[in-house]
């Protein structure tokens, strides 16, 4: 019998043997590992007919018609990643074993891989992956579909009892339902250690996330280290040095990203949510009036000020050319109007301009005024009627009336992305991604034309609560849920076998380092070693 | 002068913690301990500690003498606590005074604390000396952390500690933390940084619900197909004899006692795995229907089974107490089988299954009394059946109407353990902590003599939803409410306002400690956690 010839110690023979005996329940094992993509793909068809991959022989490489070749560092990257990351070289080699399948050709058609770009809200991040024998084909027109295909593949590798990797054979061609798929994280409530955002980079990456919106700033402080203006950071940071972003950390988040194919879309949140803004530029913020005189705090910036608007432009335009990509989120949410009200030179100004005493006419003056390139706002600045471009993205994100708000927004024609039912931070107790997994981002009523200008959504995970601590098993695998939601067809619905694949899922983002909290009551068979 | 230059800097440092009540505390804690001590004095004058000079040595009339297993272990211990840097090398300016020690005067190196452990401790910081009086090793442990929580650190990385004179003792002598290794196995470096935490918490019980429905982890040396077969992975997700001897010895060099529960005779599908028989078959339309119910209660194996283990468990676990459970036991299964209705017949019990599991567990009790141990139960086992062995201790875990049972039960005259509103698994948004706080465990109405025997609480973290992942954020600092709550006097403690300054510092400590304890609100430390 195939176990008596093995040398492995004695418990690996009990276990062999008992593989044997016990068939059938090896084979729903084996069966559940199988498909536990996450997310789902568009179209998947798999067999019964299992490949061995063999750490030994067994290599990622570029297709000989590809137009990426070995100069193509992304995916030269990719390929190192994702060997390591397959269970191929995580697991002690026991037994010695043939490859079935040799290698996995990975072919980008078109003329320019996009090797060193960006990714961006336009990109194509569609792929068709073939399993067969001798050799595995990943097609995609560039370097972002190939990632999302790479990441596939991983999740194909499954151990079998015998500690041999194996891949069954499966045809799969695959694409994303929405094109802005992403996580908020923010690092002004807390600081967030590099190490942290980079992490979680790498298990968005695992959840084909594509965007990371990072709400970098805000009242509590201000961690971004601006060349033009240090003081902002110097001042306005927890600590001057251990609690600030240098341009070279943001540049290492921003490329660690591209090569996950994340795009970066910092948020720099005005007028309101500011107040860390104001330790380090003198005059940017509204003095607060209490009766006739200054009250000694301050309100959101002061948009009655020229110098005002020189700093915003020019910060902005540090911003432009720090952050590639072609959107930034202006923020624009919460904008508390009782300082203004309360400030004598304001109400001036409100007069002057015929304001009469609606602020939020205040405030979109103030938005029109600092509109930059590509931008993203909350809703708030849809709702209060500012003029926006064109190509604008609408956040919305106020849980009462998301529906409404949705057709709203869309009606006036501006593109949208939903993070309303996502708000990560609201904990509770139990099973809550099911919420999550179960929101329709387009339930609500409209033409197609309507829905064709939601564009995706975002997970948000507000810093409150959350820090370096807790941030990661807080985030996932409840972010997960989004994460098929955005990507998976419509009608991949059923919350029992998204269960199933999504236990093994978070297992295998434990394996690969992620300390991902369990969903419930279970095992992985690597557990997290961390600590 | 260095010092005036110290006291400067303490004050800006409360002022820019943009909350204007911390610096009225500041000048009143400069030290934020956790949990409160019962007497604490402080004074505006402090000496440096120079970690080449400062020495931990014991008292010329100590009882306890180097080659005290527990304190030189925790002399070591604190030394690098007290100076996390001085392996680094220290701080710029080195202190000039004169040379710190600290005096340990004790009593007793005992192997293992107990229920009647003394922890209380004195201590007196003055210049150049510090003195730390105890009658047992266990109260020098407590008052060593007190100690740590001291020291600190100012701007240029020397150390400081204030003039104190500290009398301390706890409230309640059960001070406990639960955690479930079955709905999830906890490999073995979460419980020994569990075991860690609550030193710094002044827990003293580490209550081990090491078994349960989902699995069987306790690699048995009488049985080992329980966990051969009821474990999650019969190597990977067990605990062997000497992982326990680890858990057992970790946890006394911190003066935390190991109280083992092994839950019957609900709670046992694992057990059934590896130990055939010991389950009641459950019939359906007169025949067995292959899955099984709570331990049969009517057959004599079961209890030669349980005699086995009981017996093991004494030998195993050094603590006085063990928990035994008895609670959440479903009826349905006992009422489908025919042998178990004959039982009940026999018995006179006639349709009350509740006779069956108090007649069951009153067996288990006795042979746990006949082994010298104090049994602990759950609340359902003196819900059914009011007489049960009066040294027997109650656990209240049921959330409703808690200040109801404590009258119950102590008015039987029983030691109760309250956890009820201590059950921490349950999570919500936002500083939950606070409810924790609040718990009054002795606000029932009862005697003097009632409130003595609460004994003490516990906090519960239940295995559902918690692994190696994410347990230690979820548990500090939102078990340190309930610590205070057990430790310190309950009139100085109620206001968790006020107590919120000192919690933030202490979790920062955690934090630096090597302790991945999360955040209460907006803010930072200065010492980040480095890890994911």
């Amino acid at each position: 019998m195939y176990c008596l010839l093995k040398l492995a110690p004695l418990f690996l023979a009990v276990a062999v043997c008992n593989g044997w005996l016990f068939g059938d329940f090896v084979g729903k094992q084996k069966e559940q590992d199988e498909i536990s993509l996450w997310p789902l793909p568009q179209k998947f068809q798999s067999s019964a007919v299992a490949f061995k991959l063999s750490p030994a022989s067994f290599q990622i490489v570029h297709a000989k018609q590809s137009s990426a070749g070995p100069s193509c560092g992304l995916l030269e990257n990719a390929f190192r990643r994702y060997e390591l990351h397959s269970p191929l070289f995580t697991f002690e080699p026991v037994l010695l074993y043939d490859s079935d399948l040799v290698e996995l050709q990975v072919w980008v058609t078109s003329a320019d891989p996009e090797c060193d770009g960006f990714p961006s809200l336009q990109t194509d991040e569609s792929y068709e992956l073939s399993i067969d024998e001798p050799s595995a084909v990943l097609k995609a027109a560039n370097v972002w579909g190939a990632l999302r295909g790479l990441e596939t593949f991983s999740q194909l590798v499954y151990e079998d009892y015998y500690g041999v990797n194996n891949i069954n054979k499966t045809d799969i061609s695959d694409f994303p339902r929405f094109a802005h798929r992403g996580i908020l994280l923010d690092s002004s409530r807390h600081f967030l250690p590099l190490k942290v955002i980079l992490a979680n980079l790498e298990a968005m990456a695992m959840n084909k996330f594509n965007v990371f919106h990072w709400h970098i700033v805000d009242d509590q402080s201000f961690p971004y280290m601006s060349r033009t203006f240090p003081e902002l950071s110097q001042k306005g940071a927890y600590h001057p040095f251990t609690h600030v972003y240098t341009p070279s950390d943001v540049k290492m988040v921003i490329e660690f990203a591209r090569m996950r194919g994340i795009r970066v879309i910092p948020e720099f949140d005005t007028p309101g949510h500011t107040e860390s803004w104001g330790n380090g530029q003198l005059d940017l913020l509204t003095p607060c009036y209490s009766g006739s005189s200054p009250s000694g705090t301050f309100g959101p910036v002061n948009p009655i000020l020229n110098s005002s608007y020189d700093f915003m432009t020019q910060f902005f335009k540090e911003i432009s050319t720090v952050f590639p990509d072609a959107y930034i989120h202006l923020g624009g949410d919460e904008v508390d109007f009782r300082c203004w009200e309360s400030n004598p030179d304001i109400q001036k100004f409100m007069a002057q301009q015929g304001f009469g005493t609606d602020y939020s006419k205040l405030e979109s003056f103030y938005i029109q005024r600092t509109q930059s390139k590509g931008y993203m706002v909350w809703q708030e600045v849809f709702d209060n009627g500012v003029k926006l471009k064109d190509d604008t993205v609408v956040e919305v994100w106020m849980g009462n009336k998301m529906e409404e708000e949705l057709q709203n927004v869309t009606r006036a024609g501006f593109t949208t992305i939903l993070s309303a039912p996502w708000y990560l931070d609201y904990i509770s107790y139990g099973q809550d991604w099911q919420h999550y997994y179960k929101v329709e981002p387009l339930s609500f009523p409209g033409t197609d034309a309507q829905k064709k200008l939601v564009i995706g959504g975002e997970a948000c995970l507000w810093g409150e609560y959350v820090d370096a601590t807790n941030l990661t098993p807080r985030l996932w695998p409840r972010a997960s849920a989004v994460a098929e939601r955005l990507w998976s067809d419509k009608s991949v619905t059923d919350v029992g076998n998204a269960y199933n694949r999504l236990v093994q899922h978070r297992c295998r983002m434990v394996k690969r380092g992620i300390p991902a909290e369990p969903l419930f009551v279970g095992h992985c068979r690597q557990e997290y070693k961390g600590l | 002068n260095l010092c005036l230059l110290f006291f400067q800097s303490v004050t800006i440092v409360c002022y820019s913690e943009s909350f204007a009540f911390i610096y009225k505390y500041c000048t009143i804690y400069f030290y934020l301990l956790w949990p409160l001590p019962q007497q604490l004095h402080q004074s505006a004058d402090r000496g440096c500690l120079s970690p080449q000079r400062f020495s931990f040595t014991y008292g010329r009339d100590s009882a306890a003498q180097t080659g005290c297993s527990v304190l030189d272990a925790a002399f070591k211990r604190y030394f690098s606590i007290i100076f996390p840097d001085f392996t680094k090398g220290s701080g710029l300016l080195m202190c000039e005074n004169q040379s710190n020690r600290l005096s340990v005067k004790t009593g007793g190196c005992d192997g293992y604390p107990d229920e009647d452990s003394d922890e209380s401790y004195n201590l007196s910081v003055s210049e150049g000396q510090a003195v730390l009086r105890s009658v047992t090793v266990w109260g020098a442990l407590r008052g060593l952390e007190s100690f740590s929580q001291l020291v600190y650190q100012d701007d240029y990385g020397s150390y400081f500690i204030n003039k104190t004179e500290i009398v301390d003792f706890p409230r309640f002598a059960f001070r406990g933390l639960l955690l479930d290794t079955s709905r999830h196995y906890l490999p073995l470096h979460a419980i020994l940084k569990t075991l860690d935490a609550m030193a710094y918490s002044k827990f003293n019980v580490f209550h081990w619900h090491i078994v349960d429905d989902p699995s069987f982890p306790y690699q048995s040396r009488t049985f080992p197909d329980l966990s051969n077969k009821g474990a999650f992975h019969p190597f990977t997700h067990i605990y062997t004899q000497s992982d326990v001897m680890r858990v057992i010895e970790h946890a006394r060099m911190r003066g935390i006692r190991v109280v083992p529960e092994f839950d019957s005779p609900g709670h046992t599908q694992s057990w059934g795995k590896g130990q055939p028989g010991l389950l009641t078959p459950c019939y359906k339309g007169g025949v067995p229907s292959g899955s099984f119910g709570p331990v049969d209660p009517t057959i004599d194996t079961t209890y030669k089974f349980m005699e086995s283990l009981l017996k093991e468990v004494k030998f195993v676990f050094p603590d006085s107490y063990v928990h035994l459970g008895g609670d959440e036991v479903s009826f349905a299964c006992w009422q489908s089988n025919p042998n178990v209705r004959k039982f009940m017949e026999k018995m006179g019990f006639g349709k009350d299954f509740t006779k069956l599991e108090s007649f069951y567990m009153e067996s288990i009790m006795n042979m746990t009394a006949a082994l010298n141990r104090t049994s602990i139960v759950w609340q359902d086992v003196f819900d059914y059946h009011e007489r049960i062995p009066q040294d027997t201790v109650l656990e209240i875990w049921k959330g409703e109407k808690y200040q109801a049972e404590l009258s119950r039960m102590t008015q039987a005259g029983h030691r109760v353990l309250l956890s009820a509103p201590w059950y921490i698994n349950h999570i919500s948004y936002g500083q939950d902590w606070r409810n924790s706080y609040a718990v009054q465990p002795q606000n029932f109405s009862g005697t003097e003599e009632q409130k003595k025997l609460v004994i003490g609480g516990e906090v519960a973290m239940w295995g559902e939803y918690v692994d190696a992942t994410n347990l230690t954020p979820r548990l500090w600092p939102r078990a340190c409410a309930a610590a205070e709550r057990l430790w310190s006097n309950e009139e100085k403690t109620l206001n968790a306002d006020l107590a919120f300054p000192r919690l933030e510092e202490f979790r920062c400590e955690l934090l630096r400690r090597g302790i991945q304890a999360e955040p209460l609100f907006v803010g930072h430390c200065k010492h980040e956690y480095d890890g994911l």
